[in-house]
């Protein structure tokens, strides 16, 4: 169990990995997350379900490396073993049966999360037009993956080193102004990036969902920690969401609230590369 | 001759000023000669008000004279009898309230220590003897276990003694409970937690963690793969908020997530164990419960220069056990009584900068038994903290009582059970501990995992 059996590179900070858990890989389902903890005293991180297996007994995790913890989990190999990996998490995401046309869109390692809801939709016969967006053409994760289930996939990068030059906004803006209709957009990315696209769509009147990823610990409502304001009300992402109706959620409490421990996190991380640059010199 | 003095043997404790910013434990514990020379205060009442006094009836008198004879092996013995866990129940059990609120010497005088004294004998005993259970012969029958706190834990080890396959099913990495995440290791140290584990995992009782049961397996589940009863014993963790303006700022925090920062993951030591935490230099706590006063001295010893209890009635309703009480004001703990937050007040980058708060007076007295507290007009005055923590209790977590068809529950989120069996609506699956009563104590959680560890062999003895 929580063996390591497969791992590739997506790009330079993102990595992907199966993990061997056949009763998870039973239960999940698209919106679900994990907790993370990578070894003995390691914190406890959450990361979306990506994809799953129910047959061959597997769960994919997607991360991309940002701290100690992600660094760490990406230094491990197949074969090894996560200390703990618990799910699968928060609650399912759910489309209502008159959901016909929807618009996804994910940028940098959001698409990670937003392809196993893609995938459903698709098999369940809605079409589905996708706009991916990075920062640059190595950025870009996905790319077979989310074009073998969209009618049409746009990819979008900072620099314009793939795909067009711009942002995911950017073309959004263009297919709802050139007449397409949408049941309902999904966007899932950084805050900065679902807070926008809820402007445009809100001026549309376009139900969107987002996905919330606060700082948590627990996982199952036990802490509070991952509160997050949704039309006025105080909600529990873990058990509430992640899912959220974006055009009620308060983003400039959430990116605050996700910036609380920076100072500290880069202290962790400074102390994890230290230590890793002794290991270098004493082992070689 | 029985010792007359009015007063109990003195505890050795750490230097409130030393303690107060260590996590080692407060209280040191009898040595053998003070623990003998409490011990001779008891008078062995031929009535025993102080056995009716403990919810699960620890032979007092007959555990203290053992004791008084110096034969703490045999003390040792007849405590365990009836309290699965002696070593957790003699720091942390709200005796002043239980065995030794009615113990005779009480009417003149301070009542016998029974707490430190039971403290004393299972301190001993580990120290001394080399805990040697077996696993009993299994018979064959396999029950499910849902939580590993302290109603989890004894009924599971009652079960395993009867032979039942018997499996925990915990959501957290680690097993205990509220002993592991919520009460500070200078009240609990863990290790004392960790060897009542051990003990059990002795006894074959095996504890699968990462469990999140009502997500990964629900009961119906439990039932399909072979257990053939389940005990709930999940407790009363969702934590409650005040729902006042400013409550999402930075820096406000549940007392369940601050705890469990500091004790499960260990953020006092940042950051070797890289969980953070983030403790100002003046903090805020809000209530009068123990969970309360935790948060305060755990704030302290994290480095808080100023620490306040902010509790809107006055100390004598503070439900916080008295010795917490005036742990916490020795350690230099401020108490703002007869004080009521109304609103969080941040700065322009959303970090708390203070509380406001109106003061109260005492009313009539209300359906809980106590005066209620009114707000006072115009007394409106800011507190300039920098961490608010909110402790105002907790109620059980909806992940199972929503994911198991037929399973009644009361309105607040207990689960409904029958009082003499503590069966639920459910047949075969049983419920006790805060699951069912809300917050209360480890006493009656551990009482009621016994209690259910009896029901559920009487109803699989009769299947
Ligand atoms: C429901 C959910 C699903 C997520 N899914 C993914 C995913 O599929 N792929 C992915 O790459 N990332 C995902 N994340 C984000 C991921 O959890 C964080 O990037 C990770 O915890 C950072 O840890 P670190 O120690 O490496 O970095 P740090 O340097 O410690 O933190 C970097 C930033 O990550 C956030 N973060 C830190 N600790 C936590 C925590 N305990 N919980 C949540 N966020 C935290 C903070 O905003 C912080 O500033 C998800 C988060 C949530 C809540
Ligand atoms: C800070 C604090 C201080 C306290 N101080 C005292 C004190 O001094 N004296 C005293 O007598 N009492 C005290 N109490 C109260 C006492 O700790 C509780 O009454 C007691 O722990 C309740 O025991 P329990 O077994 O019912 O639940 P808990 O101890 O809460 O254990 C429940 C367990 O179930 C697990 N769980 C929950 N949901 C699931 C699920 N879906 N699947 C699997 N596992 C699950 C939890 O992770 C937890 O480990 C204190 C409580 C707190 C929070
Ligand atoms: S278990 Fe608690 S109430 Fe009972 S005798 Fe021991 S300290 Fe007293
Ligand atoms: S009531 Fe007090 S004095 Fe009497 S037997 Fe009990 S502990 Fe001893
Ligand atoms: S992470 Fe603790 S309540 Fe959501
Ligand atoms: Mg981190």
């Amino acid at each position: 169990m929580n063996e390591i059996l497969e791992k590739k590179q997506l790009n330079p900070t993102v990595k992907l990995m199966v993990i061997n858990s056949p009763l998870m890989a039973k239960k999940a389902k698209p919106g679900q997350f994990v907790i993370v903890r990578v070894d003995e005293k390691g914190e406890r991180i959450p990361l979306t379900i990506a994809d799953y297996d129910g047959e061959k007994g597997t769960v994919t995790i997607i991360f991309q490396e940002v701290g100690m913890s992600t660094k760490k989990l990406g230094t491990l190999d197949v074969g090894d073993k996560l200390h703990d990996f618990v799910g699968p998490l928060g609650k399912p995401v759910e489309f209502s049966k008159d959901t016909k046309r929807v618009l996804a869109i994910g940028g940098g390692v959001g698409v990670a999360p937003l392809y196993p809801k893609v995938k459903m939709l698709n098999k369940n016969g809605v079409s589905i037009d996708s706009i991916i967006g990075g920062r640059s053409a190595e950025y870009v994760i996905l790319e077979d993956e989310m074009r073998a289930v969209s009618d049409n996939l746009y990819i979008t990068t900072d620099d314009g080193s793939k795909g067009r030059k711009g942002f995911v906004t950017d073309v959004l803006k263009e297919l709802i102004e050139k007449g397409n209709k949408y049941d309902e957009v999904i966007a899932i990315g950084p805050l900065i990036m679902m807070k926008m696209v809820c402007n445009i769509t809100r001026e549309y009147n376009i139900p969107t969902m987002v996905s919330m990823n606060p700082i948590m610990i627990d996982g199952t409502g036990m802490c509070g920690g991952c509160r997050v304001t949704v039309g006025g009300e105080t909600k529990f992402a873990c058990v509430d969401g992640p899912a959220f109706d974006g055009l009620q959620v308060d983003f400039d409490e959430a990116m605050r609230r996700q910036n609380m421990y920076k100072d500290m996190e880069k202290k962790a991380l400074e102390q994890y590369e230290h230590e890793c640059k002794l290991g270098g010199i004493l082992n070689g | 001759m029985a010792n007359m003095s009015l007063k109990k043997v003195q505890m050795p404790e750490q230097d409130p000023n030393v303690r107060n910013k260590n996590f080692k434990e407060v209280a040191l514990g009898y040595e053998e000669n003070m623990a003998v020379e409490e011990a001779e205060r008891c008078i062995q009442c031929k009535n025993q008000p102080c056995v009716s006094g403990c919810p699960v009836h620890v032979q007092i008198p007959d555990f203290i004279k053992q004791i008084a004879n110096r034969n703490f092996e045999e003390a040792y013995q007849k405590i365990k009898e009836t309290n699965n866990l002696p070593a957790v129940c003699g720091r942390v059990c709200p005796q002043e309230n239980q065995c030794e609120s009615v113990c005779t010497r009480g009417k003149k005088g301070e009542p016998v220590a029974i707490g430190r004294l039971e403290r004393f004998a299972a301190d001993w005993y580990m120290k001394n003897k080399e805990d040697k259970v077996e696993a009993p012969k299994k018979i064959g029958r396999k029950v499910a276990v849902i939580g590993s706190g302290p109603a989890g834990l004894s009924c599971a080890g009652d079960l395993a003694k009867m032979g039942y396959d018997t499996t925990i099913f915990e959501a957290f990495h680690t097993p205990g409970g509220v002993l592991m995440y919520g009460i500070p290791e200078f009240r609990l140290p863990k290790e004392i937690v960790q060897k009542e584990i051990d003990s059990l995992k002795k006894l074959g009782v095996k504890i699968e963690t990462n469990m999140v049961i009502g997500k990964i397996l629900t009961i119906d589940d439990l039932f399909e793969m072979g257990y053939e009863a389940v005990f709930i014993g999940t407790g009363a963790g969702l934590p409650k908020f005040m729902g006042i303006p400013g409550e999402n700022l930075n820096g406000v925090y549940s007392a369940n997530e601050f705890l469990t920062r500091i004790n499960l993951m260990k953020a006092y030591d940042f950051p070797n164990n890289p969980t953070p935490v983030k403790v100002g230099k003046k903090v805020a706590v809000v209530g009068g419960g123990n969970v309360a006063m935790d948060a305060a001295r755990s704030a302290k010893r994290m480095g808080a220069d100023e620490v306040y209890i902010v509790y809107r009635r006055s100390e004598e309703e503070m439900p916080a056990r008295l010795e917490e009480i005036h742990h916490a004001k020795e350690e230099g703990i401020i108490f703002k009584l007869l004080t009521n937050p109304v609103r969080v007040i941040g700065d322009e980058s959303g970090n708390v900068k203070g509380i406001e708060c109106v003061n109260m007076v005492l009313g009539e007295v209300d359906q809980s038994g106590r005066r209620r507290p009114i707000e006072e007009k115009g007394s409106e005055h800011v507190i300039e903290v920098d961490t608010v923590i909110i402790a105002i209790g907790q109620s059980p977590n909806p992940l199972i009582t929503s994911t198991t068809e037929g399973l009644e529950k009361q309105k607040w989120g207990g689960i409904i059970v029958n009082e003499d069996t503590l069966e639920t609506s459910r047949k075969g699956v049983f419920a006790g501990g805060d699951a069912v009563t809300g917050a209360a104590t480890v006493i009656l959680a551990m009482g009621a995992g016994k209690k259910a560890a009896a029901s559920i062999h009487k109803f699989l003895s009769e299947k």
